[in-house]
């Protein structure tokens, strides 16, 4: 892929307007309120759009549109089932305890309603994820552009190394973000979301528009594509009749419940967004106002894989002559049944990769590029690498911003420092996120080296968020849960989703890191089927026994509870606004569009 | 206003790709370079407002 002076061009001008608004708020970041909660001041627009795009890492844009090839129109599952009712639940039921209990983060909320060792579970464990996500984007994006051979021609054209192209997209990546971040704290990062955020809708509805234009718009979809690939919910009365493999109690239990709830109600990452918010009403509709867009999403990010799909390689455009341009040495690709999907190319021996029984395997990773050099010229591909450059970005900065705020709140000033100054945690958090991009520098290398590992590590971390949901709805919502019971609870979720992953297989898959290592009692129809019942598992063992415990041990006197649990709150108070604008009503009105869609995509 | 640097973006990628545009018989260069540019100037205005 030779990108032109204009794309180059589009390029800077991003980057320079990222680092802009990071020097625009260098001054009004003097405390560490002002750093780790952007002085909780924010409208609910910015933080509502700032909720949305911190969440747009490395796996949504190539991710979705992978899994859009692969599933189908079913993919808007991830997002009609699996985020938009668990963030209507947030900020309508949750928001109020985690913002009226001035609680700076989600593990100090933890401390405040439970007790030290629960926080300290839930920080360290948090603290860690952040930075193997933070990596994880990092090195999936240098390993697109190395992939897509952005950089050759400039390194050749001043007489590089090319093999240098991977350590200078990583070095540049968290260069770019650290400055912004070290500026302007989480205002930054959340203002920078808020521009990143429109840059991906303009990279993207030019893309899906053309796309859609050349395969004949919906209908013409649905006419070249098998009808389980264009329905939403046919076929999930069985796990074995849908593109999944999952049934429809794992789907809306596993996903739609415990997952989701889980990441959208209970990941500092999203929740912190909603806290810089500058009222209480403000940040209820935080996340309400995130829903709109997250809504919609599914049309930019889930449809070009259906595109690809449907879209047969013309003569004036045939995969070949697009795939090549990636690069020289890829070989000649025919898209043959699977439209501008092309296969997957071994990097050491340069073959086409081929599954168990010899059929060559599609790398739906590169639908996105696919699409973005068939159909922009020069000038849309700057603005469409640009954008999907911001998503990665967006990702990388949002966790960072997380882990400094946990890192100086939860584990410095709890266990190491206690009594400081303000000044000092304010620099506190600018070396935690020097070294937290470090960290996540080094992540990115360790993911290049050991694929393994990163699978490994991912799994440990699944195990452990499995089953937090449990222990907030009933720190929340019971007053009669204690810390023992919630931190017995969550041990006991962590392993109950060790334990299971370790007796169940998905089909075909050999034991391992992707099961089975225990001893084998159960095979899923898919590795998808097995990550929702995990998850269903351990939040059932968390929620019984953290109950079981809680009324076995002390609960703490009602007068500590006011503000932390439901029965104890005074409803919050709603600021005078429009009737439309109110939580509840947002929330009325994604509730019935999303029935509308689901109808539509029946 | 936030709105104010993120219309001066948009307006300024939409300027170059309009005057690049002046891969399905479109010229798509300078029908959205012409919206990022209008939707630039509304963000401008929106942020500007007294």
């Amino acid at each position: 892929m030779t990108l032109s002076a204009l794309d180059w061009t589009l390029i800077f001008v991003y980057f320079a307007f990222v680092i802009g608004v990071g020097v625009a708020l260098k001054r009004y970041t003097r405390t560490s309120t002002d750093f780790f909660q952007a002085g909780r001041a924010l409208p609910a627009w910015v933080c509502g759009l700032a909720f949305l795009s911190a969440n747009l890492g490395a796996q949504e844009i190539i991710g979705m549109g992978a899994s859009g090839a692969k599933y189908g129109i079913a993919t808007s599952h991830f997002y009609w089932v699996g985020a938009i009712p668990a963030m209507v639940f947030l900020g309508i039921f949750m928001m109020p305890f985690y913002y009226g209990s001035r609680a700076r983060s989600v593990p100090e909320y933890l401390r405040l309603r439970f007790d030290e060792k629960t926080r300290a579970f839930n920080a360290m464990s948090f603290a860690s994820m952040t930075v193997f996500s933070s990596g994880i984007s990092m090195y999936a994006m240098a390993k697109l552009l190395q992939l897509l051979h952005v950089l050759d021609a400039p390194f050749a054209a001043l007489g590089l190394d090319p093999s240098w192209i991977f350590h200078v997209c990583i070095v540049a990546s968290a260069i770019i973000v650290l400055i912004y971040i070290l500026l302007g704290g989480l205002s930054s990062a959340i203002y920078n979301e808020v521009l990143q955020f429109f840059l991906i809708v303009a990279g993207f509805v030019p893309l899906v528009y053309l796309g859609l234009r050349n395969a004949g718009g919906w209908s013409g979809i649905r006419q070249t594509l098998p009808p389980d690939l264009t329905h939403l919910w046919r076929g999930f009365g069985s796990a074995s009749t849908n593109a999944m493999g999952v049934d429809a109690f794992g789907l809306a239990m596993g996903l739609g419940f415990v997952l989701s709830f889980g990441y959208w109600c209970t990941d500092f990452l999203v929740v912190q967004r909603a806290m810089a918010a500058h009222s209480m009403t403000a940040a209820r509709r935080v996340p309400l106002i995130g829903a709109f867009p997250k809504m919609i999403f599914p049309f930019l990010v889930v449809m070009p894989g259906l595109i690809a799909l449907s879209v047969h390689p013309s003569a004036d455009a045939p995969v070949a002559a697009i795939i090549q341009s990636l690069g020289d040495k890829t070989p000649v690709i025919n898209g043959g049944d699977a439209g501008l999907i092309p296969y997957k190319v071994d990097e050491a021996s340069n073959q086409i990769v081929r599954d168990s029984e010899g059929r060559p395997v599609r790398d739906y990773d590169l639908v996105i590029p696919v699409l973005l050099l068939r159909y922009f010229p020069a000038g849309m591909l700057g603005l469409g690498l640009t954008a999907l450059m911001a998503s990665f970005m967006s990702g990388m900065a949002g966790n960072v911003t997380a882990f400094n705020t946990v890192w100086t709140y939860d584990i410095y000033q709890a266990y190491i420092r206690k009594t400081a100054t303000d000044a000092h945690y304010l620099m506190v958090g600018r070396l935690a996120t020097f070294f937290g991009i470090a960290a996540s520098v080094a992540t990115a290398y360790v993911a290049a080296q050991f694929n393994n590992i990163m699978d490994v590590l991912q799994l440990v971390f699944a195990f452990v968020n499995a089953p937090l949901l449990g222990t907030f709805l009933l720190g929340m919502f019971w007053k009669r849960t204690t810390g023992h019971g919630a931190f017995t609870g969550l041990l006991a979720g962590t392993s109950a989703a060790a334990i299971h992953h370790g007796l169940t297989l998905p089909a075909g898959a050999a034991a391992g890191v992707k099961g089975g290592w225990f001893a084998l009692l159960h095979v899923y129809p898919s590795e998808m089927a097995q990550n929702f019942y995990t998850a269903i598992f351990a939040f059932t063992v968390c929620f019984v026994l953290t109950i079981v415990v809680s009324l076995m041990t002390r609960p703490r006197p009602d007068a500590e509870l006011v503000g932390l649990v439901h029965s104890l709150t005074e409803k919050p108070e709603e600021e005078p606004m429009a009737w439309y604008l109110r939580p509840a009503s947002l929330a009325a009105v994604i509730i019935v569009s999303l029935t509308v869609l689901n109808i539509l995509f029946y | 206003d936030i709105r104010v640097p993120i219309g001066l973006m948009f307006a300024l990628m939409g300027a170059l790709l309009v005057g690049y545009g002046v891969r399905l018989g479109l010229n798509i260069n300078l029908i959205w370079g012409s919206v990022l540019l209008v939707c630039g100037a509304f963000l401008i205005v929106l942020g500007t407002r007294p």
